[in-house]
């Protein structure tokens, strides 16, 4: 039975916030944003590894950096910070208590054991079999342990963001529907468990293979199944940072979504259809049938990919919105140009949308389609890739939302306000440079996961272009510069929260930009506002992508027939 | 706003703006072009997978492999083979820690049935500088029918993490006349 909850009123939203779910938002995400520090430091020594004029750790250093930085980068921070997020979306959105705090202590302590296991696994050096562990390559019992346990950890924490909505709907906390980033973050929710559910199918068996109780794995049905996991944790990335720039956009501009229907229905669409895009992985595997790879592929007809080029537009739409509603309405661009972009939280979900958009869900789509995989596949044209959406995109989303939660969880005042600003600008900038060189060595064919493009101490030899060399110098320098920005934000973010100065009970705080209204009139679907400048960004988007995808399909009909 | 419930109880019934209902009928039908190309491309193009594949062991696709490198072997190079098969015959390229055997040396224009599989972990298949990439497991034989276009030297990389020897795991191929 639960004891009286303990609230505290928001003097800036006037939100009852339930003093349980908040310590746990903190401390979910402060973890976070330690494994962040932790994993960062691993791809920076990667990445340096890789800049063959720099080349600066040994082989078997870098493959266990390389799977230190993977795990703790891709399902530690971003995994941590989604469960932080989920517990914001439902009791502090929802005004309501947080279902079963105690099993959300237990959840917690799951997922730190299991990530310390996991790292303690890696760094003995025994498991360097990356974090796709592919079998027959075999790790330490306990790595797999970690990631079991760590997985427990967040389904339980899935199950305390269920149990928040029953009870917000019951005990009726709010109005109506639930808010459209709560939707979304149920979206998050709901993949999660079918991610969980595949992982725990493939790594259970995996885990009592490696203590010698299961004596085969097949290798290709562990990749169809550990894909269903992996993949589809990508889609709750995806949910939850698009969550986000509604969040963003809302808090920040007090936009609105153009229409609920659409933006929701585009959410829908990526539960409905994503547990198919394991496939993604799988395009260039012996024994799997053309008609199964492009149906599972494409998501059936694109219809996962049509819910994420919805959001595409209906965010910068519902900000253009916005801006023209605030005045902002000369010319086609005045509403972005006069956008707030010294303020983090708005640049910083601002930038990982384009860069979302252009660099990575390009690239995705492009990657996944079934005969262009064969000239993509492995190389490092999908570490580019996917830095591009889960670094640029949820990463630098998360980052944004952390300049928010700031002041309104940790009631403490922002520090380094300067490097706060340039923040986004610094990360995004290194990271974007990351993507596109990587995704350029790929081009040219260069492995992704290698120690060393010179191979200088095998038998035989291979020279890479000359071009190779220089993008793999450039996305060393870059890689530095996306290093300074992470390091810029966990000093804004760690030193705000232990020497910002403490926000009072009483004292509101400033999220909205200057000059937005505290309460929006009610505007969005019923009377439409043009928006000319978000259908010119739109378009100059579509153009990209459909020459990019055409571009492509003519490189691959310059290679060697296959059948 | 999107943080709280919307303001209009029944908004599933607001209509669509304009706008968002344009795009969302072109990135559909974007989304429908992109879905056929595959399928067109398996019909007009000449890049596809057979996705041909037998279950193997490592014991019976090294005797193959062996049997081809006993019958075709033209001369040596670092210690392994350089096969010279038969157009239009079934050539084994078998990947291992940390080589691929044996070097193939191909004729330009020519049909081969090509069959890769790995006798231990997973490898993956780099053909360099033409970039064909190929995921290659144990007891998977996967067969495909591949026709070089160009002569000289290239060589196999392998692009899937096998372990510390993993970067120093590369092979060769020749394309003649
Ligand atoms: C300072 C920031 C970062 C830098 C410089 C960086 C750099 C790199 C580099 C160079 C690679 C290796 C590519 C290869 O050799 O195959 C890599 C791999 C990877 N990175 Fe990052 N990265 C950064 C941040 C992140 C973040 C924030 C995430 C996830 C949210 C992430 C996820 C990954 C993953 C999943 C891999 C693949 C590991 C594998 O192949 O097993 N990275 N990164
Ligand atoms: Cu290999
Ligand atoms: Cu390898």
């Amino acid at each position: 039975m639960t004891t009286q909850a303990e609230f505290r009123t928001c003097p800036t939203t006037g939100l009852q916030v339930h003093l349980s779910a908040e310590r746990l938002i903190k401390a979910n995400a402060v973890v976070a944003i330690v494994f962040l520090l932790i994993g960062g430091l691993f791809g920076l020594l990667v990445a340096l590894t890789r800049w063959p004029a720099v080349h600066i750790l040994p082989a078997d250093w870098f493959y266990l950096a390389l799977t230190a930085h993977g795990l703790d980068v891709l399902i530690v921070w971003i995994i941590f910070f989604e469960i932080a997020v989920l517990y914001f979306a439902s009791a502090v959105l929802l005004n309501c208590r947080l279902a079963t705090p105690r099993m959300g202590w237990l959840a917690f302590i799951l997922m730190l054991v299991g990530a310390i296991i996991v790292n303690v696994a890696v760094l003995q050096g025994g498991s360097s079999v990356m974090f796709t562990s592919y079998v027959p390559m075999q790790a330490q019992p306990h790595f797999y342990l970690g990631i079991i346990l760590f997985a427990v950890g967040a389904l339980i924490g899935c199950f305390i963001f269920f149990g928040t909505l029953v009870i917000a709907r019951a005990e009726r906390t709010y109005e109506g529907s639930i808010p459209l980033v709560t939707f979304g973050a149920l979206t998050a929710a709901i993949i999660a468990i079918f991610t969980i559910a595949s992982g725990a199918i493939i790594l259970i068996p995996t885990l009592l293979w490696s203590l010698g109780y299961v004596n085969y794995i097949d290798p290709l049905m562990y990749k169809t199944v550990w894909w269903a996991m992996g993949h589809s944790s990508q889609q709750i990335n995806v949910s939850a940072h698009v969550a986000i720039w509604y969040a963003i956009a809302a808090m920040v501009l007090g936009a609105k979504p153009l229409s609920e229907k659409v933006s929701r229905t585009a959410f829908l669409f990526y539960i409905l259809f994503l547990q198919l895009a394991s496939a993604h992985h799988l395009l260039v595997e012996p024994g799997l049938s053309s008609e199964w790879k492009i149906f599972n592929t494409s998501y059936a007809l694109y219809l996962a990919v049509l819910g994420s080029l919805i959001h595409g537009m209906t965010v910068p739409g519902s900000i253009e919105a916005a801006q023209r509603r605030r005045g902002l309405t000369n010319g086609m661009f005045e509403w972005l140009r006069k956008a707030p972009w010294d303020n983090p939280a708005f640049s910083g979900m601002f930038l990982s949308l384009v860069m979302f958009g252009f660099l990575g869900g390009i690239s995705g789509v492009v990657m996944g389609t079934e005969q262009l995989n064969l000239i993509m596949h492995n190389t490092l044209y999908v570490p580019g890739h996917f830095h591009a959406t889960v670094v640029a995109g949820t990463t630098l989303a998360f980052m944004a939302i952390t300049y928010l939660l700031l002041p309104l969880i940790f009631r403490r005042e922002l520090i380094l306000k300067g490097w706060a600003k340039a923040q986004p600008y610094v990360f995004g900038i290194g990271v974007a440079g990351i993507s596109l060189f990587m995704m350029g060595a790929g081009t040219l064919g260069v492995s992704r996961r290698h120690w060393d493009i010179t191979f200088a101490d095998a038998a035989l030899t291979f020279d890479y272009p000359a071009a190779a060399f220089l993008m793999m110098g450039l996305n060393g320098i870059f890689a530095i510069l996306a290093a300074v920005g992470g390091v810029m934000f966990l000093a804004v973010a760690v030193g705000t929260v232990f020497f910002g100065r403490r926000i009072g009970d009483t004292e509101a705080v400033e999220i909205a930009a200057p000059g937005v209204a505290k309460t929006i009139a009610s505007y969005g679907s019923e009377e439409e506002i043009k928006i000319p400048g978000t259908v010119v960004l739109v378009a100059v988007f579509f153009i990209a992508f459909v020459l990019y995808y055409f571009v492509n399909w003519k490189y691959l009909s310059d290679v060697w027939p296959l059948s | 706003m999107a943080i709280s419930p919307p303001s209009e109880r029944i908004w599933w019934n607001q209509p669509v703006p304009r706008t968002e209902l344009v795009w969302i009928i072109v990135a559909f039908l974007w989304g429908l072009v992109m879905f056929f190309m595959m399928i067109y491309w398996h019909a007009a193009g000449e890049q596809n997978l057979s996705n041909e594949a037998y279950r193997t062991t490592p014991q019976a696709f090294a005797q193959k492999a062996q049997e081809m490198a006993e019958a075709y072997t033209v001369r040596e190079e670092a210690d392994i083979p350089v096969v010279h098969p038969p157009p239009d015959s079934d050539v084994y390229l078998i990947a291992r820690l940390w080589q691929w055997w044996p070097i193939l040396e191909l004729e330009k224009d020519k049909n081969y049935r090509l069959h890769i599989s790995s006798l231990d972990w997973q490898h993956g298949f780099s053909l360099q500088p033409v970039n064909i990439n190929l995921q290659i497991h144990p007891g998977y034989d996967m067969v495909l029918t591949v026709r070089p276009t160009e002569t000289g030297e290239f060589s196999v990389v392998c692009n899937e993490f096998c372990g510390i020897g993993h970067h120093n795991m590369i092979g060769k191929m020749y394309v003649v006349e």
